[in-house]
């Protein structure tokens, strides 16, 4: 077959594309991080979620150990129902305890493992079972506001 | 009086039946182009040479104009993050902006006014100049020779020309917010890769420019072929390649988009 030099330009464009795609996937996207680690699910159930998200971070300690897989919702207990996929490399007790934390005062929500002391190790399908859900800022103002008018009403008692 | 009316509504009912007629013939002219496609995959040369065209000689504007979009949004995104105090989220701003929208639209834009406006003109002039009548008269198919190849050669280019510009103008934006400002090297990069997913973001992104490839070349490969064989025609028709192609691309970009990123 001829060579031209048409067909070394076009090798070369098309060369250049591909190593564009892959600089997209590795260096701007997250392929080849933490996702191509081996991973086991565990299940967690959050009687509130507030904004958390799939691909949320999964942090112990602060270190992300892990990634939000899978939100749904469970009809027969009315959770939330929440599937973790934490990288095999970390290893948790059973009774850990996870909640559902927001990093700095708006930023974005993520779910905190804390371990607990137990001998067995979390596996593939286990189930968290301490679970706190996320802290509603609608609800934290509302109960502010209650026991303030409710110890306002006990000063007001006291003074007659 | 009334009858200025009646013209009117005439002008427009012609307007809407030859509007729907040309849709239909460029339907036809698509599936044609498709059926006879593989006839230009065993001479591979031709799509080799129409890549050449479409895309090699692009490169440079896609480059260029990458570069510089990558650069502004760096600055504008500075300006209005650093009234938040979150600068370090420069990297997300300019990475899922360029790889989301501006990437394959912005080069399927300018991809439509240089290589799909050619396209036009070179098929347009092979018509009024009879070449394509020559071609038949030999027995010589000119969708198979003329029309097939460059579709897939510019199909081809497309999704390259569109990485190749988010690549670039990650690169401006990189530029102009840490090397430029000063943003934290650090953050720039480690933010943009926690939040830019491959599926969700790149690998859409790429599916956007393969279909505004398409689109725009079927537009321009039509247009060139439904030309007026007059120097006047050609000239009206290399108009309406960009026009209606731009306005294929904005709108089949909304579409996509809401049905890809509808939020979870």
């Amino acid at each position: 077959m001829q060579r031209a030099t048409i067909d070394l330009w076009v090798g070369i464009f098309v060369v250049a594309g591909f190593a564009a795609i892959l600089f997209l996937a590795l260096k701007v996207g997250n392929m080849g991080g933490f996702d191509s680690t081996a991973t086991y699910v565990v299940k967690a159930s959050f009687d509130n979620i507030g904004g958390l998200k799939v691909r949320a971070p999964v942090k112990s300690a602060g270190v992300v150990v892990g990634r939000v897989s899978d939100i749904s919702f469970d009809g027969a207990a009315y959770e939330a129902s929440v599937s973790l996929s934490l990288d095999a490399r970390y290893k948790f007790p059973k009774d850990t305890s996870a909640a559902i934390m927001t990093s700095g005062l708006l930023g974005e929500q993520y779910i905190a493992l804390e371990a607990g002391g137990d001998e067995k190790m979390l596996a593939q399908g286990d189930g968290i079972t301490l679970t706190q859900g996320a802290v509603v800022l609608e609800n934290l103002i509302g109960q502010f506001l209650y026991s303030k008018s409710e110890s306002d009403a006990k000063a007001a008692d006291g003074s007659q | 009086m009334l009858s200025g009316l009646a013209n009117g509504l005439r002008g427009i009912g012609r307007r809407v039946v030859d509007g729907v007629w040309r849709m239909g013939v460029a339907t036809r002219f698509f599936l044609l182009t498709l059926f006879h496609s593989g006839q230009s995959f065993r001479r591979f040369q031709l799509i080799i040479r129409e890549i050449f065209t479409a895309g090699v000689l692009s490169l440079i504007i896609i480059l260029v104009s990458g570069l510089f979009v990558g650069m502004v949004l760096g600055l504008q995104g500075y300006e209005t993050l650093q009234t938040y105090g979150s600068e370090e989220a420069l990297g997300i701003l300019v990475a899922l902006s360029l790889v989301r929208e501006l990437g394959p639209v912005v080069a399927a834009l300018l991809f439509a006014s240089r290589a799909g406006s050619a396209i036009t003109a070179e098929i347009g002039l092979m018509k009024a100049t009879e070449q394509i009548a020559a071609m038949e008269m030999m027995a010589v198919d000119p969708i198979a020779r003329v029309v097939a190849p460059r579709f897939w050669g510019a199909v081809i280019s497309m999704p390259f020309l569109a990485a190749l510009f988010s690549a670039m103008g990650i690169l401006g934006g990189y530029l102009v917010g840490v090397i430029l400002i000063g943003v934290d090297e650090g953050s720039f990069w480690s933010q943009m890769q926690a939040a830019v997913d491959f599926k969700e973001d790149i690998l859409n992104g790429v599916i956007k420019s393969v279909v505004f490839g398409i689109a725009v070349t079927v537009i321009a490969l039509f247009e060139g072929y439904d030309a007026p064989p007059t120097a006047e025609g050609v000239s009206r028709a290399t108009t309406r390649t960009v026009v209606t192609s731009s306005l294929a691309i904005l709108g089949l970009d909304f579409i996509l988009t809401a049905f890809m990123f509808r939020g979870v």
